[in-house]
């Protein structure tokens, strides 16, 4: 892999990104999933590079999910993101920052049908009249939640307190980047790097002091596919498209995955347990899973975020054997408590994926 | 005597200062490079009967040697002009000026930058190449990938920067095919014992003997067709390549590793083309070379009246055809100035 | 493979050329040379007795054979009729019976080798 190859389609790749004062949207499964991947965000963004982010608690879905199932109409998830658009107008803010991937291509896709067809923007500023009586300007600027990320690596690097490296060989780890497939796909230059190479989290990992696996599959989608994974009859061929991922990096040996978009993380961390007790086939090292990270758990580990305040304990592939490695102190029998000591209970022990301390 | 200037020392533009020449005309050939014969340079054996590329450039270049003609090399116009008299004014990049009663562009193709297909990892992945860098494998007598090892099996892409609406190429570069086929026994003859396929949408064999030799190719040399365009292409730990197509004809996806990717490269109109149509105001067709005045019996007349255009500035041709064209741009170019009593 | 979940990992249904058993597509390249010949123009195919009244595509069975996905090809062989049109429409000359029979000959053999 010729890494100036890539920096040349990199250099064609480039987009603006705002500096401060973001409009914060979240999503719906990231904070199910991984939930203290948002709340590690805002801190991040707050406390440790000092930048202004609205968090609004009216904010809703964007029912990315129902449009992307057949089940909510164009009309309808346009209403609904135009009224994201005046909650960030109302608050002052110009800058959109979504959490989720699905959410950042139906904006991005939106925003574009608009451009393209300024009567379709016209029907939908009357719809939301109608219904709420809310007026909106559109995002001046409409950045990823990883690419706020990106813009402010080597700051992140500069606070750091541990590196994306073996502490025990000295050896940099390896890391899976696996981007949203609504993330690029769709509109290639609304990504940093494009879509065959995107570089937003490799870029990441390589500031952090990590090396990225360049694996043939790299590309391939999860297989999260709304409509796929929603009808149960169906889930085996989401299941499929991420089990042939995991078979192409693992002769790799990578030391972690991340994720930008929720519904990859959530899947590719799942699917282990899924494929063991189908098959027998774990990925990781030792019996363990690959562990899988999203961008802004990966953030916090490198800030010096404490593993179970940050919600690692909700993942199912066990993130203890990445903790070892980078040096990071955890309290193996605080996993299972909440904050106040008390304790949550521990998952079920699956039958073949390893999971520390079970 | 009247005087013809050349844009352009490729085949078509050599081909057409000899023909000129005969006539009786003097002409100024102009070819930015240090020497004639252009993309042919490049090559090292032509399709479909093998000679030797150099031995055809030997060919043109010796036609040169004429009283009549005068060599540019390593020259560019640094405008074109036409007077108000209908005569054009060249000066040169060393100073000196040109002038002619007629103009023949013969700026001919460049090849298509394959970096542009980014998901077949042309720069990135090192065991993809291009038809071009073929050539130079086969004027060594050796093929072998970035590693130095042999290749056991070898993938040939066809229409790489053609027929591709992602590029912007509508168009279909036409030699591509019959190059893959001509490619694929050269390395069969260098690789006795390697798998070679040829990855194809199309295989349009138009000239003589092409399809006779695609039969060859098939029966005699062991080359493999897949009817499927290649969609991508990623680097395993080997750094062979690990490809996807459809296999069309089954109608199933199909999924192959390969020591080494060929791509075959298209042509789009060169720089060349592109400035001197500029500066003369020749339209251009959509696919960005030089409109002909009619495409069968004024193909080699432009928009702008003394302009004439020979080879592959007006769109994809083989040597065949564009040895033909120069020669009937030459004869179009003698009637015009014995018209216009030059 | 389990399926308590109302599912199971499906299986890629791509070619996976690497890994597929080339035996029989070697075997026939050697014995029926001509079979390299074909350019897919389905010619076979259109008049073909067979593939009138069933999903015989002798076209698509010898393109399967030389992937290497000989399970596919090996069931469709049986419904040839072996009444020869196909090779007095070919315009590549392919012998297309001979093919046929070549393809059952191997398998033949192949089985008493198993046995």
């Amino acid at each position: 892999m010729n890494l100036e190859g890539k920096q040349q389609i990199w250099n064609d790749y480039q987009k603006e990104i705002a500096d401060d004062h973001y409009f914060y949207a979240r999503s719906c499964i990231r904070q199910t999933f991984f939930p203290g991947s948002e709340w590690a965000y805002l801190d991040i963004m707050k406390n440790k590079l000092g930048k202004d982010v609205v968090d609004d608690p009216r904010h809703t879905t964007c029912t990315g999910i129902g449009y992307h199932s057949d089940i909510v109409p164009a009309e309808t998830i346009m209403t609904v993101v135009a009224r994201h658009f005046a909650l960030m107008t109302e608050a002052g803010y110009e800058n959109m920052t979504p959490s989720c991937i699905t959410s950042f291509g139906i904006y991005t896709e939106i925003l574009e049908t608009w451009e393209h067809h300024p009567e379709i923007e016209e029907k939908i500023r009357e719809y939301l009249w109608k219904a709420t009586k809310r007026e909106f300007n559109k995002p001046k600027n409409l950045a990823h939640t990883s690419d706020i990320i990106y813009k402010f690596r080597n700051e992140i690097a500069t606070q750091s307190k541990y590196k994306l490296v073996n502490v025990h060989t000295g050896r940099p780890l390896r890391g899976v980047d696996h981007i949203g497939c609504h993330y690029s796909k769709m509109f290639p230059t609304k990504g940093i790097g494009g879509a065959e190479f995107p570089a937003v989290l490799s870029g990441l990992i390589y500031a952090w002091g990590g090396d990225v696996i360049d694996y043939p599959e790299r590309r391939h989608c999860c297989g999260f596919g709304f409509r796929q994974y929603l009808v149960m009859a169906n889930r085996g061929y989401s299941v499929a498209n991420s089990k042939k991922k995991f078979e192409s990096m693992q002769p790799y040996q990578p030391d972690f995955i991340v994720a930008n978009c929720p519904g990859c993380a959530m899947f590719m961390d799942k699917w282990q347990y899924t494929i063991s007790e189908m098959e027998g086939t774990t990925y990781g090292q030792d019996g363990y899973g690959i562990p899988v990270l999203t961008y802004e758990e990966l953030s916090a580990l490198v800030l010096g975020y404490d593993p179970w305040e940050i919600g690692l304990q909700m993942h199912q592939v066990s993130v203890e054997p990445l903790l070892d490695k980078m040096g990071i102190p955890y309290d193996p029998e605080a996993k299972y408590k909440n904050v106040r000591g008390e304790n949550i209970g521990a998952p079920k022990c699956p039958t073949y994926l390893r999971v520390a301390n079970l | 005597m009247a005087k013809v200037i050349i844009i352009g020392g490729g085949p078509a533009g050599c081909e057409a200062a000899h023909q000129l020449a005969n006539q009786g005309i003097e002409v100024e050939l102009v070819e930015k490079s240090n020497e004639t014969g252009g993309n042919l340079n490049n090559w090292y054996q032509l399709f479909p009967d093998r000679k030797y590329a150099k031995d055809l450039n030997a060919i043109l270049k010796g036609h040169l040697e004429h009283p009549n003609i005068r060599l540019h090399l390593g020259m560019e116009p640094k405008k074109i002009e036409k007077s108000k008299t209908g005569k054009f004014n060249v000066p040169l990049t060393d100073g000196s000026l040109l002038e002619g009663d007629s103009l023949l562009v013969a700026t001919g193709f460049k090849i298509f930058d394959a970096r542009r297909k980014e998901e077949y990892g042309y720069g990135i992945y090192e065991n993809v190449i291009t038809s071009v860098e073929l050539e130079n494998m086969f004027y060594n007598h050796a093929i072998t990938t970035a590693g130095g090892n042999t290749p056991k099996r070898v993938g040939i892409i066809h229409c790489v920067g053609s027929r591709d609406e992602k590029v912007c190429n509508y168009h279909c570069s036409k030699l591509c095919c019959i190059t893959g086929v001509k490619q694929a026994i050269e390395i069969r003859e260098l690789l006795p014992e390697a798998e070679i396929f040829c990855f194809y949408m199309d295989m349009r064999m138009f000239g003589p003997g092409y399809e006779e030799m695609y039969r060859e190719a098939q029966e005699k040399y062991n080359i493999k067709f897949i009817r499927g365009r290649l969609s991508e292409a990623a680097e395993n730990m080997q750094k062979q390549l690990q490809i996807k197509v459809e296999d069309t004809l089954v109608g199933k996806p199909l999924r192959m590793t390969l020591d080494m990717m060929i791509l075959l490269v298209g042509m789009e109109s060169s720089e060349g083309t592109r400035q001197t149509a500029g500066e003369l105001g020749l339209n251009l067709a959509p696919n960005g070379f030089i409109q002909p005045q009619d495409p069968h019996y004024r193909n080699n007349f432009t928009n702008v009246e003394g302009v004439f255009v020979a080879g592959c500035g007006s769109a994809p041709m083989n040597l065949t055809d564009t040895l033909a064209d120069a020669r009937s741009a030459a004869s179009c170019i003698t009637a015009y100035v014995k018209n216009h009593k030059i | 493979m389990i399926n308590f979940w109302g599912y199971s990992i499906s299986e890629t249904r791509s070619i996976n050329y690497d890994k597929n058993d080339k035996a029989m597509t070697e075997y026939i390249a050697a014995t029926v040379p001509s079979s390299k010949l074909c350019i897919g123009c389905g010619g076979c195919t259109a008049g073909c007795t067979a593939g009138n009244l069933t999903d015989f595509n002798i076209r698509k069975v010898q393109m399967l054979m030389k992937r290497g996905e000989t399970k596919d090809a090996k069931e469709q062989l049986q419904k040839c009729m072996l009444c020869g049109k196909c090779m007095l429409v070919c315009p590549r000359g392919v012998e297309t019976r001979k093919m046929i029979l070549e393809m059952l000959n191997f398998i033949k053999t192949n089985q008493k080798l198993e046995d």
